[in-house]
């Protein structure tokens, strides 16, 4: 995952809020992921809409330093296919 | 705060939810933790059904277990399934298969479903000897044929789900090799003392050395074998197992019956654990997020007797409905404790509470298990061996 890649949430997968963050499901693996920080929600979120990651990352008002562990939580979820690289989402 | 604790106060929706669409079964399986059999007059009409799944999808209930009794024996089940999968709501399903004819199971199958149906056919020994014990005669037939049906049908990866107990325990490779036949994936849950399983606990539960073989067992082999998180009373063997090691009852779990009454979990279908009616009392969400049994739930428990053990952080004091159906303190250990409080407790005064419903058929039909007419003659002295002990067919 690079900060000037493009990603989105995939296809079927919803995000329930809850006080913690959100519950991220996946309709077709079925897989269940908590996403445990407010922030990483809004990243998640703004995904899809901003230019790359890291104006997704600026988007949530994540500072600078605390962008590898977001990273990594990121790639956690492209590991799950809750969020796909761009181009295949429109594909 | 760590997620277990938000787990604790309780979420704004449930993880899993259980929805028993009917009490009428085909089947009398001994340890029916619904105590089902016949059907209820006041079960919810079709319109009722969907209304029900319209606010789970609003509260965005991603998924729901349907069991029951047996669904499929509805008659508007199928409708219901594919209304759910219309509306956002995953199904996964329990069946004893009797229903699962080659159209149904290449229904599954087919793109109407998407892949948003899972399927979970109930099966408690490897053998047809050991599951008709408690399943009834011809139960075990009826779950192959099933699954049979479905890999023919080209439906992947169904659930093959065992209720762990004392006859089967031996028999777990033969149960994984069995799931590995039909391509499907193994369910181990626990035995709960739950509805008419409390008639039958004392002599189903598996023994304490057979708990040691099972956690074992899961630990060397259970890595693609499901456990619905129901064995984390086991974690006091040492590691805790994967999974949500808390009782969730009323706090991510809970259970919707077939008259719409809410209870804190399918093992608790009893007054102490009912939190309203979705019919009465405004609404599933309503029920969920304001019923004064759920706050209470959600709000910190001491561990009782508990607090002093080791193993009280993963373990937890194990599941509240074994400790309340067999008439123990819900804050103290549970009656399958592996550090053996258990046993002592059990040993103790208690009182085992009086069911508060019952659906069980009034006269008994030859689907009734044989195990259920050993225990109205006097005890058979070679029963502790094995499981089929004064049987004959
Ligand atoms: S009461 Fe038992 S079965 Fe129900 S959620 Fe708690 S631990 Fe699980
Ligand atoms: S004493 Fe309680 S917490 Fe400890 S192992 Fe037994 S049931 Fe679990």
């Amino acid at each position: 995952m690079h900060l000037d890649e493009q990603w989105a949430l995939a296809p079927s997968v919803a995000l329930r809020p809850e006080p913690f963050g959100a519950l991220a499901y996946h309709f077709g693996n079925r897989k269940l992921i908590f996403l445990k920080r407010p922030e990483l929600v809004a990243v998640v979120r703004a995904l899809g809409e901003a230019d790359d990651v890291r104006a997704a990352l600026v988007a949530a008002g994540v500072p600078e330093a605390g962008w590898p562990s977001y990273l990594a939580a990121l790639e956690g979820l492209a590991a799950s296919d809750m969020i796909r690289a761009r181009q295949e989402v429109a594909a | 705060m760590k997620l277990i604790e938000h787990f604790e106060l309780g979420l704004d929706a449930p993880i899993c939810l259980t929805w028993e669409l009917t009490y009428a079964c085909n089947l009398e399986c001994a340890h029916c933790l619904s105590s089902s059999g016949r059907r209820d007059p006041r079960e919810l009409t079709t319109a009722q059904a969907e209304a029900v799944i319209d606010e789970l999808q609003r509260m965005q209930v991603f998924y729901v277990n349907i069991g029951g009794g047996e669904p499929t024996i509805r008659p508007d089940f199928w409708h219901l399934l594919e209304y759910a999968v219309n509306h956002q709501v995953g199904v996964k399903f329990s069946t004893n298969g009797v229903r699962l004819t080659p159209e149904r199971a290449a229904y599954l199958a087919s793109p109407a479903c998407g892949g948003y149906v899972d399927v979970q056919i109930s099966l408690d020994g490897a053998t047809a000897e050991v599951n008709d014990y408690v399943r009834g005669p011809g139960s075990f037939d009826t779950a192959i044929t099933a699954l049979q049906n479905l890999k023919d049908a080209g439906f992947t990866d169904a659930k093959i789900s065992v209720v762990c107990t004392r006859q089967n325990i031996g028999q777990l490779d033969e149960f994984k090799a069995l799931a590995d036949e039909y391509g499907a994936t193994l369910r181990l849950t626990r035995l709960r003392p739950s509805g008419r399983g409390a008639d039958v606990w004392d002599e189903l539960h598996p023994l304490p050395e057979q708990q040691k073989v099972l956690y074992d067992w899961l630990m060397a082999s259970g890595d693609n074998v499901l456990t619905g998180d129901s064995f984390f009373h086991l974690a006091a063997f040492g590691e805790a197992l994967p999974g949500l090691n808390l009782c969730g009852a009323g706090r991510v779990v809970c259970l919707i019956d077939p008259i719409g009454d809410v209870y804190a979990c399918p093992f608790a279908i009893h007054d102490n654990f009912l939190a309203g009616n979705l019919l009465r009392d405004g609404g599933f969400q309503e029920v969920w997020q304001t019923s004064p049994l759920f706050q209470d739930l959600r709000s910190p428990q001491t561990g009782g007797a508990c607090a002093k053990c080791d193993f009280y952080d993963s373990c937890r004091g194990g599941c509240m409905a074994a400790k309340f159906f067999t008439g123990l303190p819900l804050d103290g250990p549970d009656p399958e404790c592996v550090q053996g409080y258990g046993e002592m407790a059990l040993a103790g005064a208690r009182s085992v509470p009086a069911a508060s419903q019952d659906h069980s058929k009034a006269n008994p039909t030859r689907n009734q298990p044989v195990m259920l007419k050993l225990m109205t003659r006097p005890p058979v002295s070679d029963c502790a061996e094995s499981p089929l002990a004064g049987f004959v067919p």
